[in-house]
């Protein structure tokens, strides 16, 4: 597909949490929990007036869902304040301090004064009926290799609640990650390729991570804005895989030309939807469909003029009439029936032919079935109708959920800017210069350039560079080097894979200082203990953090021994073992090596007891 | 217009107005956006746009230029008039407005949520509740909780007086939570009622969607249509969406800063329950039926009464204080079972001297004061103080207040305050009456 010619616009709205301490506006720490909730408590949400005299029309939308909600509490997790029973404490200020450094990281405008602001979303994922959020920054860049690209806002925000389940017309959610502290960036929507996109998502990661936020599966969302000349802007949820991205493009556009080309297809042939909803419950009194037999109604509409274009696929595997189905769904019916794909699902040809003739079909029309309670076929039909006109203007502007296989399906309505109102229940927060120079002025390295330099200064291996600074420990590591002359190496490997395995033995590898770490390397450059001893003093260290590290290494045998004393219990090795190495002559060194080190171990360096057994023997033969 | 100073002289130097769509230029960067208001109580010196985007931000004035790009509409909150319909197969229920959470919008002037609509603002927010009743409704003030004088609650007694007489089938009040249940012991107190008064709130603004205002009124709304003709509090039962309780206006109290479930019975229970539209009423409570009284109102209250807590290391100078300043009445709310510590003792005799009836209550909440346990206690009683038995310290204020409007003789009200006037005190502590 030619994207400049089709006038393809892409922009990326990323959310990463971040690793602050606390929650945005309450004490708990910001961490999911897998243990059983201490309550359960239900509630309701109903949209309200924004500050702008208007319901919105998205949460108008979602409230006709007409949806219950459970909270999952925790006792020790969480507090009244996600619970939505106490009001909001103070704005967290490291929170903000971590979104000031990326502003910094990408050139923006950081804000005078922070506004705390109420985003009306009522479909339960936040317990007040709105998401608490902020601006932070503006009008930043990126230079990537396809072009700089504007970075157009840096907001601080409350993670979302975790949805667990729906059931029984509760939809129930855990108050865990409600109120973690989210970075949300939105790029201007510029990019023309779907490989820059891909780029650039990469480079965002990749400043992200240089500074303190939380890693892992969920901890990141991409969101996609997408659009074509003729088409509409569409925003695409959840997009996890990065490489999936090119085909989430791909796919997009492909629908939005086919919704293009059904418009004109409909215009032409002067569709229409007819309002009337008509009542089929006679003419499949004796139906042998199960899905219809079992429903209180079976109800109709008439879309005059779209015949054969309900069945037209917009995406591989989803039709028009799947697009349509979306949103009837939206009002709890599982499904709808079109005469572009029926007969089907029990339903006879015969039966077709009379509801044709009942609604007095003719061959460019098309009619939509649905069967459900009276209610509810009512109202997913009126959605039906609404979705059906809508093709007659090609490309709805709407939220989208990306799916595994690279389609999309209709979410909601795009919000708009009405759906945010002040916070009132948190005072207005002034950044001042005081606050932005020093956080500016002592920015993180980025990560590929840390990796780099740090291979470069210390002469490391890429692959111990590369753990350093994923594992985010390479400040550690420099912190030991600058004070300790010791071989950068062995460090590199302690902090990069050893510490990972002593925590898993159960270990609290968080006891272990800076001081700690640099005693146990100035003993190793002072050539007090062995290599192999690092990682053993390391945990004796762990279980005894006060104290001295000379004295634990003594205690645990770890010292080594000086070369007169190594070669003294050498030379009374060799000499009980003198027949046999007048024997075996040098064919004595393997075995005598294995008796040496195993009454040195630790306490002698290999290379220099193999130097003195080699001596020894030698004195002797 | 709530900018001040330096910021106001920048706005009408521009010729800028709220409402107007605007671009402020800084060295490198400009922002264009609507100019909103700004809370009072927030920094001169900083405009509020808000952009495109949705987001208010704060732009500090200094070194900046402005232009105005298009004249706006100041946003406006609330709804316009409209007329209700009423239907005559419907019970007719008066819906009073006095302000408080439960009608509340955001406020541009502080910042904060505020009272600002108006009862027929209430029913347009909420047209489920046309579905119950018909509706005469009326903003009698508009008052945060907090601003509430015993002089309100005489307006407010009117008013509802008023209403019955005109043939409400019941009375709902909409009213701040911080002292709704002073104000639901004072209309207990002046208003013996054929019909349900029914006082509600919300604990969480109605500009939210996670309000409690719409379960509350609406159940509020059903109570008023019940039998039962008493004043209560109508509020959530519990942390859920799921019930409210209907509280005897006396015996109820505030009990939480901002759960839902703050309100409580002390010393009582419930008298009934609303679940899914329905009343199920205690089998325990034995509660005056619609249509039983005659409406009588009796607004004559005294105002200048005191209310003191004891704690330890308090003087005699806090009664000496009030006698001295001429107060009429002293409620105490004492420590444990009714006691002040010895020194304050020969003050009250003073006040019993001088005609001022001074009443006991315990700072406990839950239990009765009985003075006679303890020689301090019985000291206290010799002293000529009048014992609240299990009435909450608030309605005790509240009774004495309306005491000493019906009578000066000290006599009097001591036996006004031991006669049991609206389900005010029990003679009997339920094992179930504690921290429910």
């Amino acid at each position: 597909m030619d994207y400049d010619k089709l006038g393809l616009k892409m922009g990326l709205e990323i959310h990463q949490q971040l690793n602050s301490e606390h929650k945005l506006f309450c004490p708990c720490k910001t961490e999911l929990v897998d243990d059983d909730y201490s309550e359960l408590v239900q509630r309701k949400l109903r949209p309200t007036q924004s500050e702008l005299g208007e319901i919105d029309r998205a949460a108008l939308q979602e409230s006709l869902r007409g949806l219950n909600f459970k909270y999952e509490n925790f006792e020790k997790h969480t507090c009244l304040v996600e619970n939505d029973d106490e009001p909001p404490h103070s704005l967290n200020e490291e929170a903000l301090d971590i979104c000031i450094t990326i502003a910094c990281l990408m050139n923006m405008h950081i804000v005078d004064e922070f506004h705390t602001m109420r985003k009306q979303v009522i479909d339960g994922s936040n317990t007040g009926g709105f998401q608490r959020t902020g601006m932070v920054a503006t009008d930043g860049y990126l230079d990537t290799p396809y072009g700089r690209v504007v970075i157009e806002s840096l907001g601080l925000e409350e993670d979302a609640a975790r949805r667990i389940e729906t059931k029984n017309g509760f939809t129930e959610f855990r108050l865990d990650r409600l109120g973690i502290p989210l970075a949300e960036i939105t790029t201007d929507p510029s990019m023309h390729d779907p490989a820059q996109v891909h780029e650039v998502a990469y480079m965002l990661g990749q400043i992200l991570r240089s500074t303190n936020v939380k890693r892992g599966l969920g901890t990141i969302r991409q969101d996609l804005n997408i659009s074509i000349a003729e088409g509409a802007r569409v925003e695409i949820k959840g997009v996890q895989d990065l490489d999936l991205m090119s085909e989430i493009v791909e796919r997009e556009v492909q629908r939005q030309l086919v919704l293009i080309d059904i418009k004109k297809e409909l215009i032409n042939r002067n569709a229409e939807v007819l309002e009337e909803i008509h009542d089929l419950d006679e003419l499949f009194e004796d139906t042998e469909s199960k899905i219809l037999k079992s429903a209180e109604t079976i109800k109709a509409v008439v879309l005059k003029g779209y015949n054969g274009l309900i069945g037209r696929e917009v995406q591989p595997g989803r039709r028009f009439g799947t697009e349509i189905a979306s949103y009837a769904k939206k009002r709890g019916v599982s499904g709808i029936f079109h005469s572009d794909e029926l007969p089907a699902y029990g339903i006879t040809q015969d039966e077709v032919d009379k509801v044709s003739e009942f609604l007095n079909i003719g061959e460019d029309d098309a009619f939509i079935i649905v069967a459900h309670d009276e209610d509810i076929a009512v109202s997913a039909l009126e959605e039906v109708k609404r979705r059906a006109n809508l093709g007659l203007e090609g490309v709805v502007e709407e939220t989208r959920k990306a799916l595994d296989d690279g389609n999309t399906e209709y979410m909601r309505p795009l919000p708009t800017a009405n759906r945010m109102y002040l916070e009132t229940d948190i005072p207005l927060f002034k950044i001042t210069s005081d606050r932005i120079e020093p956080i500016a002025n002592n920015l993180p390295e980025l990560p590929d350039v840390k990796q780099e330099r740090i291979i470069k200064e210390y002469s490391l291996s890429g692959d111990l560079a590369t753990q350093l600074v994923k594992r985010q420990e390479a400040d550690m590591f420099e912190a030991v080097l600058a004070d300790v002359d010791v071989d950068a190496t062995p460090v590199a490997s302690l902090l990069a894979y050893d510490l990972r395995e002593i925590k898993r033995e159960g270990y609290d590898i968080n006891v272990l200082t800076i001081d700690h770490l640099k005693g146990i390397f100035t003993l190793l450059s002072e050539g007090k203990i062995a290599k192999d001893s690092v990682r053993k003093l390391a945990v004796e260290t762990i279980k005894a953090p006060d104290m001295k590290i000379s004295e634990i290494a003594e205690k645990n045998n770890l010292t080594m021994l000086s070369e007169s004393d190594v070669a003294e219990i050498i030379a009374g090795i060799v000499q009980n073992n003198e027949s046999m190495v007048k024997e075996r002559q040098m064919g004595a060194m393997g075995p005598l090596m294995g008796m040496c080190m195993k009454e040195l171990k630790g306490k002698a360096d290999g290379g220099m007891v193999n130097k003195i057994v080699r001596e020894e023997i030698q004195k002797l033969i | 217009m709530t900018y001040k100073e330096n910021a106001k002289k920048y706005i009408e130097n521009y010729n800028l107005g709220i409402g107007d769509k605007i671009k402020v230029n800084k060295e490198d960067i400009s922002y264009t956006g609507i100019l909103l208001d700004r809370p009072e109580d927030a920094d001169d010196g900083y405009l509020v746009l808000k952009l495109s985007s949705g987001y208010n931000i704060g732009i500090a004035i200094e070194d900046t230029t402005a232009e105005l790009l298009e004249k706006g509409e100041k946003p406006k909150i609330g709804f316009g008039e409209t007329e209700i319909p009423t239907d005559p197969s419907k019970q007719n229920i008066s819906i009073v407005s006095t302000g408080g959470t439960v009608s509340s919008v955001i406020d541009y002037r502080t910042g904060a949520v505020h009272p600002a609509f108006t009862a027929s603002d209430l029913v347009k927010a909420n047209p489920e509740l046309l579905d119950y009743a018909n509706y005469n409704v009326k903003a009698l003030y508009n008052i945060l909780s907090e601003d509430m004088k015993p002089e309100y609650w005489v307006k407010a007694a009117e008013e509802i007086a008023n209403d019955i007489s005109n043939g409400a089938d019941g009375v709902v009040i909409a009213h701040g939570t911080d002292t709704m249940h002073y104000t639901s012991a004072a209309l207990s107190f002046m208003l013996k009622t054929p019909v349900p008064i029914i006082i509600t709130g919300a604990q969480r603004s109605s500009d939210r969607p996670s309000s409690d205002a719409n379960i509350n009124l609406i159940d509020s709304v059903i109570a008023a249509k019940s039998d039962i003709a008493e004043v209560c509090v109508c509020m959530h039962g519990s942390l859920n969406d799921e019930y409210t309780y209907l509280h005897n206006g006396t015996k109820v109290r505030k009990m939480h800063t901002s759960r839902r479930d703050t309100f409580r019975s002390i010393n009582a229970q419930p008298i009934a329950k609303i679940q899914n539209k329905k009343v199920s009423i205690n089998p325990d409570y034995s509660y005056t039926k619609r249509g039983v009284n005659e409406l009588e109102l009796n607004t004559a209250i005294e105002e200048k009464v005191g209310f003191i807590k004891s704690f330890p290391g308090i003087s005699k100078d806090f009664i000496e204080y009030h006698i001295d300043k001429g107060y009429k009445g002293l409620v105490i709310e004492g420590t444990g079972l009714g006691h002040v510590p010895n020194e304050l003792i020969d003050s009250f005799k003073r006040a019993t001297d001088e005609n001022i009836p001074i009443v006991m209550t315990s700072q406990c909440l839950y239990g009765r004061v009985n003075m006679n346990v303890y020689s301090t206690g019985r000291n206290i009683i010799d002293a000529g103080v009048i014992s609240a038995l299990d009435m909450t310290p608030e309605t005790a204020y509240v009774k004495l207040c309306w005491a000493l409007g019906q009578s000066d003789s000290r006599e009097e009200v001591n036996e006004i305050m031991q006669t049991n006037i609206a389900g005010e005190f029990g003679e009997k502590s339920s094992i179930k009456d504690f921290l429910n």
